[in-house]
């Protein structure tokens, strides 16, 4: 190896904050669009051999971890970032999407160039860091980290409506992550004690081992705690009101990064904490958010049936896809956590396809409005063949990679032991032809049927740049499509380590519990009096 | 009794006296008002030489216990230095430019510093008392500076009857306690000490003087308009040295005279003045239209953060308001120096919101620099407010007190909101009209870009492999 990995996934993560002290260095609007490029391409392909080194056999140990010393004497909190199976493919999509969303804004963006790209790189490093983080407290601070360039990013090159946006998505996102700050703290002293040997821990790796197990009342609590932060950041319903404004109202790029990137944050954070730390609560928990999901699915699908604009059409499909990936992570069974798991990357990228077209047409029309549009197939064939891949990969055409990703969530969902009930996944497979209904009548009344505007009458097609940013994402589409496996199998050692390690936590934190020693209203809510509702001890008789 | 050893310990209150005499003497004779300012930077910088190095040295008291060297008490005189110094650093331009640049500014604030230092270092009720009041005096003048103007006026009589009438509580509980103890120094009272109604009186009235010179609700009402009427860089001299001295000297206060439980618990009154604290402050900041009350409020908002660090009563509490108070002088002095220069060539009305329409793309440094320490203030990592915020609440939440820490993470969220909210106006708005901006001086811009540097290193601080500023801190309780 010419390199140490563990160096290269840190250059891979400061990469793009490097960037942002080029700009000092750099004169000229050119020079900066160029810097970017450069920066994240670069950062594009340092990452390449993360992937390929990958120990696939062991993907539910980290790898490449680099390991900092406790910030001081009795507190283990430390700079820790290595990749799993979990996280490997997150990294890569967003390191993908870096260039693109540089190459997106290219020629939209006219004001303060050096401010709004500096802002996207920061943006690149906060979420690099946020899935490479493997101490809890690392990983809050690049959480937060990813606030600020997105509050700029829509606050200043967004839309009309930009600064009620803006605001709503900072404060909505920040109430929830402050509430999981408490529960952290409260979490990392708690494990500290656990381990025998520091004051304070909140490294995941001891966290979400087989030796740490947390009782019922905390378990409660902390669980509801990090939930709320993460249902924020998905956003499931009924916390979603701030996505379709902030989606709205931001600018191309803006909206590529929330969607194909940050909104992932909220589901894999599910993942990462949630399921492997607080079993119990998890498993008792999941029927209620599938409940919410499933909600999601049809309402987010419903609402975006009537959207008049295609990017709010867009941003409400959305609540409607992460339903499903919330729908899969609370099934809780290699197939549906693994569904959820292929699903973020699929969502990420059409979605991501989805509203870097929106910006397309934008740029050429400056308006989103369905009704202003109408045959433009006719005029623009190359964005027209773009637009219908995508749509399609979004509603889950077999062959795309929506489909795998539906698939397995609905499958998993229906086979699911914590639901059930089969009603969940039948709901939910609803969704998806309602998702093929909004999504086709949308490309309908886009795309085909007879020029009413006269200004569409002067449309040109895509240029090189535009369909340069649209190819990797489309192979991808299809290749996820046709053979999944090439991408499940980075995750799938992972989901059945951590089922695992959860079930039998979960088992003997019931198995330690006494009656008298927990309230009322834990004893109710996890059944220990009766004993039945431990669905895995019930399996197990 | 070894003099020498007395006066080397309190050797930087001194040194600041005596520029603070020189000061005035240089102004009699009529020397120019740059000597002064020279006079005073020299004597602050090496002061404040001197007083990191005590960080590292023995602890110990002196002056027949009247004050405490080394600890506690010497992060304390750190932290009013380092206020005080980038404060005079910053105010050189805004005075000129406002007409106030005379040598008595700067004597009135080296004398200020000079009971800051002492009161920072209090072991003794009476030291406490003389100290409180060399720095409060002072600072009635420092207020009053704009006299002509109908807001400075209100706010010195303002700061002025409002505090004397404290100082009142203060001697008051003063009193009270050495009739019921017969002691004054801090450690022979705590020794002294019964649960005697007369006893808790005195401890009660004390405390009410500390909340009004720390501005906890409902002892606040005069900060907002003391603020808006004080000239800016002055009242982030206010806003920052006098609150790390006076919460230092409640440390004292809390560790070495009511340190047994048992005697006096005052753990649950500092909670629910903290959650009074942080919500009156952060729900009243929300609907200001002026920057610097704005500023003013939520420095009692952070008044209540400080306080829940105390209300854990723990050595991780304490070491948390240490650390907090630095994070705090850090981005405060900075939004102030930052807002000050928005402010130099215009009237006092140019702090209201409005006028910061557009103002961050005409200078960009400016801009960027205000934005850091807005969100360091509103506790965003990896900034050092957020490590303040952080050390606090973890202490809270480590003493069980997890109900204050989640109103206190709560009440910080809602403050985000009027710090964005500048930045609205900064970046999001267009600008309505056109303002003229000087070019900042160099010390100015260069104090300024120092801060925001140290409010990112220190945010970043705590993953870098260097020895922790937080370490040393924690020394100090290590039992």
């Amino acid at each position: 190896m010419l390199i140490q990995m563990e160096l290269l996934l840190n250059i891979t993560i400061y990469l793009p904050l490097l960037g942002v002290v080029a700009f000092l260095f750099v004169k000229g609007d050119e020079a900066v669009k160029w810097t970017s490029l450069i920066v994240t391409t670069v950062t594009f392909f340092l990452s390449l051999p993360l992937i390929f080194q990958f120990d696939v056999a062991n993907s539910a140990i980290p790898q490449y971890v680099t390991e900092g010393s406790p910030i001081f004497s009795g507190m283990d909190i430390k700079y820790l970032v290595g990749l799993d199976g979990l996280s490997l493919l997150l990294f890569m999509l967003t390191t993908l999407f870096g260039p693109i969303v540089i190459l997106a804004s290219w020629s939209s963006i006219k004001k303060n160039l050096i401010g709004y790209f500096s802002m996207l790189l920061i943006l690149q490093t906060a979420s690099l860091g946020v899935f490479a983080s493997l101490d809890l407290v690392v990983f809050y601070v690049f959480f937060e980290l990813g606030l600020i360039p997105m509050y700029f990013l829509i606050g200043i090159w967004g839309g009309s409506d930009k600064i009620r946006a803006t605001i709503k998505f900072f404060i909505y996102t920040l109430v929830g992550s402050l509430v999981m700050l408490v529960a952290l703290i409260y979490l990392g002293y708690h494990a500290g004690a656990a381990t025998g040997v520091f004051e304070f821990t909140s490294d995941w790796r001891f966290i979400s081992g087989p030796e740490y197990t947390i009782g019922l009342v905390e378990q409660t609590w902390l669980f509801l705690a990090f939930a709320l932060a993460f249902c924020i950041k998905v956003p499931l319903f009924p916390f979603h009101t701030w996505l379709p404004y902030a989606h709205t109202e931001a600018p191309t790029a803006g909206s590529v990064v929330l969607a194909a990137i940050m909104l992932k944050l909220g589901t894999y954070g599910l993942v990462r904490v949630c399921l492997p730390v607080f079993p119990n609560a998890f498993m008792e928990f999941a029927p209620m958010m599938a409940v919410l999901a499933v909600i999601g699915i049809i309402y987010g699908a419903l609402v975006a049936m009537v959207q008049k604009d295609v990017k709010k059409l867009v941003a409400y499909s959305s609540v409607s896809h992460l339903g499903f990936v919330v729908l899969g992570i609370f099934a809780f069974n290699t197939i549906a956590v693994q569904g959820a798991i292929i699903q973020m990357i699929n969502h990420g990228l059409s979605t991501g396809a989805l509203f870097l077209i929106v910006g397309m047409i934008y740029d050429r029309r400056h308006t989103r409005m369905i009704s202003d549009f109408g045959g433009i197939a006719k005029k623009m064939p190359v964005f027209a063949t773009m637009f219908m891949i995508a749509t399609l990969a979004s509603i889950g055409l077999p062959g795309l990679n929506g489909f795998i990703g539906e698939f397995l969530i609905l499958n998993g969902a229906f086979i699911s032991e914590l639901y059930s009930n089969k009603v969940y996944a039948i709901i939910s497979a609803i969704g998806v032809i309602l998702a093929a209904a909004y999504m086709l009548w949308m490309y309908q009344r886009v795309m085909f049927g007879p020029i009413t505007n006269k200004e569409n009458e002067k449309l040109i097609d895509i240029n090189g740049r535009e369909i340069g940013l649209l190819v990797p994402l489309v192979i991808f589409m299809v290749w996820i499509g046709i053979r999944p496996v090439d991408f499940t199998k980075y995750s799938e050692e992972w989901v059945d380590t951590f089922i695992t390690i959860s079930e039998e936590k979960s088992v003997a934190v019931i198995e330690n519990v006494k009656p008298g020693d927990i309230p009322d209203w834990t004893a109710r809510l996890y059944n220990i009096e009766t004993g039945k509702n431990n669905k895995l001890l019930a399996k197990q008789d | 009794m070894d003099y020498l050893h007395d006066l080397q310990s309190f050797l930087p209150g001194i040194i600041v006296a005596v520029a603070g005499l020189v000061v005035i003497m240089l102004d009699a004779f009529r020397k120019g008002v740059h000597i002064s300012y020279g006079v005073t930077v020299g004597a602050l910088f090496i002061a404040l030489i001197i007083g990191i190095q005590s960080l590292f040295g023995d602890t110990g008291t002196a002056f027949m216990g009247m004050i405490v060297y080394g600890g506690t008490g010497a992060f304390g005189k750190v932290l009013v230095l380092i206020g005080t110094l980038f404060c005079v650093l910053i105010s050189k331009d805004y005075l000129t430019d406002k007409d106030l640049h005379n040598g008595e500014v700067y004597g009135m604030l080296l004398f200020a510093t000079t009971g800051m230092l002492g009161l920072a270092v209090s072991n003794d009720l009476i030291s406490l008392f003389v100290s409180l009041e060399t720095m409060s005096i002072c600072l009635y003048v420092l207020a009053g500076l704009f006299k002509n103007e109908k807001i400075g006026a209100e706010a010195a009589l303002k700061y002025f009857l409002l505090g004397a009438f404290s100082t009142g509580f203060l001697l008051y509980g003063i009193a009270l306690i050495y009739g019921a103890t017969g002691q004054t120094n801090l450690t022979e009272v705590a020794a002294a000490a019964e649960p005697t109604l007369l006893f808790l009186a005195g401890v009660g009235l004390l405390l009410v003087g500390i909340f009004f010179k720390i501005a906890a609700v409902p002892f606040h009402m005069w900060t907002p308009d003391v603020y808006q009427g004080t000239p800016t860089t002055l009242t982030a001299y206010m806003a920052t040295a006098a609150k790390s001295a006076t919460f230092v000297a409640f440390i004292l206060i809390l560790t070495r005279m009511l340190p047994n439980a048992e005697i006096a618990n005052w753990t649950n009154v500092i909670q629910i003045v903290a959650i009074i604290t942080m919500i009156v402050g952060n729900l009243i900041a929300l609907a200001q239209d002026n920057v610097k009350r704005m500023l003013a409020y939520s420095s009692i908002a952070h008044a209540g953060y400080l306080m829940v660090g105390l209300a854990a009563g723990t050595a991780a509490g304490y070491s948390g308001v240490l650390y907090y108070l630095f994070a705090y002088t850090l981005m405060n002095i900075g939004a102030f120096g930052v807002i000050a220069y928005y402010e130099r060539n215009h009237n006092l009305d140019f702090t209201e919101i409005d006028s910061y329409a557009g103002l961050g793309f005409k200078m960009p440094i400016m801009g960027v620099m205000l934005s850091i320490f807005l969100f360091s203030l509103a506790g965003i990592p990896p900034l050092v407010g957020f490590i303040g915020k952080y050390y606090v609440f973890a202490a809270a939440i480590q003493a069980g007190l997890i109900p204050l820490a989640i109103i206190g993470v709560l009440a910080s969220a809602a403050s985000v909101y009027y710090y964005l909210r500048v930045m609205v106006f900064l970046y999001f708005k267009e600008a309505h009209k056109e303002y003229t901006l000087k070019a900042p001086g160099f010390m100015f811009k260069t104090a300024l870009i120092i801060l925001a540097v140290l409010t990112v290193y220190y945010g970043v601080e705590p993953v870098l492999p260097s020895t922790g500023l937080i370490e040393l801190i924690t020394s100090y309780y290590a039992v």
